[in-house]
């Protein structure tokens, strides 16, 4: 759908793009992801043709990215706003016509989306008359109402209650289910765990990762076991298990009678052999791989670079 | 090019359904109205007001000098002394004491004691009846008789009359000046107000951050050359409203005010109705009209493409001074030299230099029409104006492309020279 090749981009003497490549699949959601300045509202500016590349090309289904794809994209800035003194139906109108929309279909798709959102009587209000959540709601139809084929939300919830925001991301599901390739940049991180397909994290203008969510945080899984034991005969088995696995971490709740643990997986060993390694030692009552939470794996990965660098 | 056109549209009615631009169109021309009213009445009351003045006169020739006039009251006093003349005036309040003597070559000397300040007219009219009294006397003392001498004199008029055969007049320079004088100084005034607005709803845009979503589907250049476009046409609107407002307005009053004309106009002087509505005529109106359309709008393109390109490069409108004096500064100077030098002598080489010179010439240009120019200065002045309000659009598109997505830190002009190159 959209594939971003060897971009570089600089403002005077700063290198905000460092040859980022990356590639968007039709129909997924794609988490633009990394900490603030890392680039991500620089490569967003340039797949909006607001800005041009200094070097590096970006296809857009197969062609260099052009003008007449304008119409194809929707962009919700993280820093957004409309005329204030402007009246909602009018603005909403306005921004459709722009995006090359004939004022009667608009005028219909406009009626569509005020009645799903049950705001069909803001028409004559004005934005500064709006609280700042009914305005972010606008602000979501005018990104959508064209029906474009790449949607790019920066932050799309912040503004939102959490009410508002799920009601939000069920709109952006919809939208993925109609066939919608999403970009999707934000901080914050359980968001992107529940929607996102792929994902890409950039740090000091570099891309320092990218793939789909589950293979990325299949590698940057350690190994590390969480368990739950009943052990049969205290003191014995708990120096039987720590002479032959490698315990990272023993709460003991003396209550209940049951040790949490962490463990590290040795190298060579699978998790069937920790398996029965622990049922000798007591009575399983949970065993659980640990899986890195994307926020582990940002941390992770942008502090890793850092050091890298430095 | 559709896009253009509905930027226009949302500019323009941005500008139109804004509270202070009806105001501003429908209030300007009453308040104008007004005024003129306010202050007729105010010089009317101020010259009805009587003064009363005392006279110390031991010659006593002042009383054949000096009468009571609407205006004037004076009291001529028989008192010992200069000293209590004085006290005597400022115990009674009067306006002021006059103290006539001779000197030994039997000339005049006047003394005007007073705290008000008296006006230039009642100074002078009473140095006139002195004079005259003084040249009569010399005159009898000669053996001639004055009024003879009056009678002998030769009024000898000067009739201006151009090549062509048209009348000219006193009167029709000033009527020049006044109309070329007002459209100069209105395009000045156009330019400075709608630059401005211009300028505010870039800053509005900039600050709402709406302006990431508009230049998503649109060209930055097309936004801004739509909304000075727009911003435009909502000037010539309000310019049209006030021509027919006007216009409404003085049919209304002339036919309210015929009746005052005669007196306060001749007590004006050399005043002739006739002449004023004859070179009222005579002026070229079909060209200083088609002229004032061409040149607000190449004017008022060429500023506020650089209003716009300022309000870009800003995040508030109180950054914006440091910026705004080098704009103001021709518009200021073109008013000056066309109200001096024009004024002065309209073919003067100064004229001709700034009315060709592109930041100047709108203004300048104007205050020329009315008086003949060449067809050659005014067409290079036209030509260059226009170029040059290309080349100006284009690198204020420049600027105002980069300046927009630019927050936080305020500019310097190097940086703008900088944005050139992006």
């Amino acid at each position: 759908m959209l594939e971003v090749k060897n971009v570089s981009k600089s403002y005077d003497n700063y290198l905000a793009l460092n040859n980022v490549s990356l590639s968007i699949n039709q129909g997924t959601i794609f988490g633009l992801l990394g900490p603030n300045g890392a680039g991500k509202t620089s490569l967003i500016r340039i797949i909006n043709q607001i800005t041009m590349p200094d070097s590096g090309t970006i296809l857009f289904n197969g062609k260099p990215l052009s003008q007449s794809h304008i119409k194809q994209i929707g962009y919700l800035p993280e820093e957004r706003g409309l005329y204030k003194s402007m009246k909602v139906g009018e603005q909403v109108l306005y921004l459709a016509r722009l995006k090359g929309i004939e004022k009667s279909e608009a005028k219909t798709k406009i009626d569509f989306w005020f009645k799903k959102f049950g705001i069909e009587s803001w028409w004559n209000k004005k934005i500064e008359e709006l609280s700042k959540g009914m305005a972010q709601k606008i602000q979501f139809i005018v990104t959508v109402l064209h029906e474009p084929k790449l949607l790019i939300f920066d932050e799309p919830f912040s503004g939102f209650d959490p009410i508002n925001a799920e009601i939000i991301k069920n709109e952006i599901l919809l939208l993925k289910e109609k066939g919608a390739t999403i970009i999707f940049s934000t901080h914050r991180m359980e968001s992107v765990e529940e929607l996102c397909d792929d994902i890409a994290l950039m740090n000091k203008s570099n891309l320092i990762l990218n793939g789909n969510l589950s293979a990325v945080k299949e590698s940057f899984k350690q190994n590390i076991f969480e368990v739950k034991l009943k052990i049969f005969e205290e003191h014995k088995s708990i120096e039987a298990i720590h002479k032959k696995i490698d315990i990272i971490e023993n709460i003991f709740d003396p209550i209940k009678n049951i040790n949490s643990f962490k463990i590290q997986l040795a190298q060579g060993k699978t998790a069937n052999d920790l398996l029965s390694e622990l049922s000798k030692a007591g009575s399983i009552i949970l065993f659980k791989e640990l899986i890195p939470s994307v926020n582990d794996i940002f941390i992770h990965a942008v502090k890793m670079d850092s050091y890298a660098i430095a | 090019m559709q896009l253009l056109k509905i930027i226009i549209n949302r500019e323009f009615k941005a500008r139109v359904r804004n509270k202070s631009f009806v105001v501003m169109t429908f209030m300007s021309p009453l308040l104008a109205v007004f005024m003129l009213f306010l202050i007729t009445y105010l010089s009317k009351v101020n010259t009805e007001e009587k003064k009363e003045i005392a006279v110390y006169d031991p010659t006593d020739k002042l009383q054949e000098i000096l009468f009571d006039t609407q205006k004037v009251t004076y009291h001529f006093l028989d008192k010992a002394s200069l000293e209590q003349s004085k006290d005597w005036v400022v115990s009674k309040k009067l306006f002021g004491l006059i103290y006539f003597a001779e000197n030994t070559e039997s000339k005049p000397q006047i003394t005007f004691y007073t705290d008000n300040s008296p006006g230039p007219t009642l100074v002078s009219d009473i140095e006139s009846k002195v004079n005259e009294y003084y040249w009569r006397q010399d005159l009898k003392s000669q053996g001639i008789d004055p009024e003879l001498f009056k009678k002998k004199q030769n009024g000898a008029v000067i009739d201006l009359q151009s090549f062509s055969g048209k009348k000219t007049s006193k009167t029709a320079t000033y009527v020049k000046m006044f109309f070329g004088g007002t459209s100069g100084y209105l395009i000045m005034m156009f330019i400075v107000i709608y630059g401005n607005m211009v300028m505010r709803s870039v800053i509005e845009e900039k600050t709402n951050r709406i302006i990431e979503i508009i230049i998503s589907s649109v060209k930055p250049f097309y936004l801004m050359l739509g909304k000075i476009i727009g911003t435009s046409l909502a000037g010539l609107l309000q310019f049209t409203i006030w021509i027919v407002l006007g216009f409404i307005l003085t049919q209304i009053l002339g036919a309210f005010f015929t009746f005052d004309e005669p007196q306060t106009m001749t007590s004006a002087g050399s005043f002739d109705l006739p002449i004023l509505i004859q070179s009222i005529a005579e002026l070229p109106l079909a060209l200083m009209i088609v002229s004032f359309f061409l040149y607000f709008i190449g004017g008022y393109f060429l500023y506020s493409a650089i209003y716009a390109a300022i309000g870009a490069s800003v995040d508030n409108e109180t950054d914006t001074q440091q910026f705004l004096l080098p704009i103001l500064l021709p518009l200021i100077l073109g008013v000056y030299v066309g109200f001096v030098t024009v004024f002065d002598n309209p073919h003067g080489s100064v004229a001709t230099l700034f009315s060709i010179f592109p930041l100047t010439s709108p203004i300048v240009m104007l205050m020329r029409i009315p008086f003949g120019v060449p067809w050659w200065q005014l067409a290079a002045s036209l030509i260059l104006l226009f170029v040059s309000f290309v080349v100006v659009v284009w690198f204020a598109g420049k600027i105002y492309r980069v300046g927009i997505l630019m927050y936080g830190k305020k500019p310097t002009y190097k940086e703008l020279y900088k944005w050139l190159k992006y």
